[in-house]
Order: structure tokens, then C-alpha cells, then sequence
């Protein structure tokens, strides 16, 4: 991502990092989270769970902010989101 | 281990009855997503969960209340109100939610909403509203918007019909509120916050139901209903109730309507038997009694 200007608490703040888990044998591939995701992180995969669906994977892991909207939208109750702790940010360097 | 077959679990399972998961709702339904708001509202109003009570008629809807381990009882058609006044008024401390669809709480049951509305009854009702009758295979209902087609409508409905915030409002409700299963944070707060309120609380849900009415619509799947959501709802709280009618393919008014105060049926019950029977018997103690009395009946 590319900052326009910097802001004064930069070094401070921090953004919020989440983890995707994705239940895979209780997808439907209904796509709303696919759809609804404001960071365009979740994509099908060319896998099949047990009903013979492609379920959700995420696609784009490191963009994840943890705002949970997955979550909450899917009608399955097959995602969740976890709050990454700082370390875990820093294992898998994410901003250049 | 779920039914799945994996170790793996939702948060939200805790209070899933997992048994019974998956639940037979179909791909791009939007109940699910409205049944995790609701969950997840009742989570974060901290209310205790042994007091919470969810009533529920029959219909796609009507299934949620067999899916969630709470307290929850799975009433004949058109009959949640009525049970659920039963029980809020036998047991005032209970939280007392009907889950129900719009052909359980409108067409079967819509008198008994419109006087539990009247009486301002304790509850809190979620009006889940998929535009049909989706379970028995996609009938004209009494909110099929004009023109609709339907299983019973093939060449458009031409029954006015009704809007649901505007009939809850006037029979009294005290809060009336309309989401989309798209808008689910602010359902979740609005049902957070008609949780933790007074009276008759009232909010519809606008569902996608693609198997039934949203094919038949040129809205084949789920995802299509959810984009028009997203592409036509304006929010409008304090919106008129009598403005906020839902044409075919118009746009949808949301928001929070009506956010007021009245006393409850139960204030005015407990005020008409002060009177009546004055401080000396005060409504535990009768309750108590009455409650002996029940228990030694049989002998």
C-alpha cells in the first residue's frame, strides 16, 4: 500500500491484523464474503469440500484487517476471524 | 468433534445446537447471516443467556429457533406471539425474542401481532421478510411487493402489500427498525440495542430468498439479491413509517424508524393490581403462591 503523506504517529500506530479460518466442509459457495469483503481477501479454490462445493480460501492472507465482516455475513458460520498478535504481524512481514 | 468431521469450531458454536448443523437453509439464503447478527447482538448486550427465550413459528425462519441452545420453543404456525406473551407474562424476567418469517408473523399471525404491538407486550421481534412463502415452495404472500412474480402470481402480483414498519408502528410498537441481511453491523447494533429496551420492539429484516422468489425475479442467486440491497437501500432514520413502502426493483428505505417510550403491559398490569389489591400483596409473593397452589393441585 502506498501512502500519500505520512502521519505524524506513524511509527505509534498500528494497523489491525486478522487471520481467516475458514471451516472448509461447511461452505456453500454462496460468495458473499467473496463479495462483501472490503479488502478483496477471500477467493474460491479449485478444491471440493464434502458437499461437493469450492470453499472460500484466503487468497490474499497478509491484507486482512480483522473487521470481521466475513465473519458476521456468512450464513454458515464457517468463517472467523482472529486477531493477529504483534509478533505474528512481524513473522509475516507485510507493508514494504 | 462437529458433524463435519473435523476438530475445527466456530465461536459462534457454543451456542449452535451442533447436532443439528448444517442447517438446511439454502446457498445464498441470507438467514444464517441474520441468525450469527442476532447471536453475536446477544453476545455483546451481555444479557444473561439462561434468561433468553427464543420463540419461533413455522417456516424457513421458524427453524432458528431449533438451531440455537438457548431456550427456545418452535410454536405452531402464526402462534410465536401468543406463546410468547405466555411467557414473558408468567415470567417477567425472562428476554423474550420471536425469530420468525413474514408468513409466520404477517399472514397467519398478523392479528396477533398487531394487538401484542397494542399492548405493548415485552418482547423483541425479528421479522425476518423474504417477500414469499419460501419453504412451501414460493406463494404470494402479504408483502409480495406489486408486480412480483410468484409460484401463484406468474404474470405479476397485483395485491397491495403490506409494509411492515408502517403496520408495527401504527399498532404501537415503541421501536421499529428495517435492515437488510446485507447491513449486518448495523443489524447487529440495532438489535443490541432493541435488546436492551422496553416494550415492543420490532424489527424487519429484508432476506434473499433465490430459490423461490429471487429467480422468478431476475435475481437468480443470492449474491444478486445482496448486490441490489447494497446498490439501492438508503438509510433514513426517524424516516416517516408511512414513506418507507418497497416496490419491485425500487429503492429500500432503512434505518431506524420509531424510537419511543410507553408503558409496557406489564407496568400496567402490575399498576392495576396495586390498586386492586394494594402494596400488602405485592406480585411475588402472589406469584409464589399461586405457584404452591399449581404444584399441590394434583394430590
Amino acid at each position: 500500500m502506498k501512502y500519500w503523506r505520512k502521519t505524524l504517529d506513524q511509527d505509534q500506530v498500528k494497523p489491525i491484523r486478522g487471520r481467516v479460518e475458514v471451516l472448509k466442509d461447511r461452505c456453500k459457495q454462496c460468495r458473499f464474503c467473496i463479495d462483501f469483503c472490503p479488502k478483496q481477501v477471500l477467493e474460491e479454490s479449485t478444491e471440493f469440500n464434502r458437499k461437493g462445493y469450492h470453499p472460500v480460501y484466503a487468497a490474499l492472507p497478509n491484507e486482512c484487517v480483522n473487521c470481521g465482516l466475513c465473519e458476521l455475513i456468512c450464513p454458515e458460520f464457517a468463517i472467523s476471524v482472529v486477531p493477529l498478535e504483534e509478533e505474528e504481524v512481524k513473522e509475516e512481514a507485510r507493508y514494504v | 468433534m462437529n458433524q463435519n468431521g473435523s476438530e475445527q469450531k466456530h465461536y459462534i458454536d457454543q451456542y449452535l445446537r451442533e447436532d443439528r448443523m448444517p442447517h438446511i437453509w439454502c446457498p445464498g439464503c441470507g438467514l444464517g447471516s441474520i441468525l450469527h447478527c442476532f447471536l453475536s447482538s446477544l453476545i455483546k448486550s451481555g444479557i444473561d443467556m439462561d434468561k433468553v427465550v427464543v420463540v419461533s413459528g413455522i417456516g424457513c425462519t421458524g427453524r432458528a429457533a431449533g438451531y440455537v441452545k438457548l431456550d427456545s420453543f418452535h410454536t405452531t404456525h402464526g402462534r410465536a406471539i401468543p406463546f410468547a406473551t405466555g411467557l414473558k407474562i408468567a415470567n417477567p424476567e425472562l428476554q423474550v425474542v420471536v425469530f420468525s418469517g413474514d408468513g409466520d408473523l404477517i399472514a397467519i399471525g398478523g392479528n396477533h401481532l398487531i394487538h401484542a404491538a397494542r399492548r405493548n407486550i415485552d418482547m423483541t421481534v425479528i421479522c425476518v421478510n423474504n417477500f414469499n412463502y419460501g419453504m412451501t415452495g414460493g406463494q404470494l404472500g402479504p408483502t409480495t411487493p406489486l408486480g412480483a412474480r410468484t409460484q401463484t402470481s406468474p404474470i405479476g402480483n397485483y395485491e397491495r402489500p403490506f409494509s411492515l414498519p408502517y403496520l408495527a408502528a401504527a399498532s404501537g410498537a415503541v421501536y421499529v427498525a428495517r435492515w437488510t441481511s446485507m447491513h449486518v453491523r448495523r443489524l447487529e447494533q440495532t438489535i443490541t440495542e432493541a435488546l436492551l429496551k422496553r416494550g415492543f420492539r420490532f424489527i424487519e429484516v429484508i432476506a434473499p430468498c433465490p430459490t423461490t422468489y429471487g429467480r422468478r425475479n431476475r435475481q437468480p442467486t443470492g449474491l444478486d439479491q445482496m448486490r441490489y440491497y447494497r446498490e439501492n437501500s438508503i438509510i433514513r432514520h426517524g424516516a416517516d413509517p408511512k414513506d418507507v413502502d418497497i416496490d419491485l426493483n425500487g429503492k429500500i428505505i432503512v434505518g431506524k424508524f420509531i424510537d419511543i417510550e410507553r408503558p409496557t403491559y406489564s407496568d400496567l398490569l402490575d399498576e392495576v393490581m396495586q390498586r386492586a389489591f394494594g402494596t400488602e400483596l405485592p406480585k411475588d409473593d402472589t406469584s409464589k403462591e399461586e405457584a404452591t397452589v399449581v404444584g399441590s393441585a394434583p394430590k
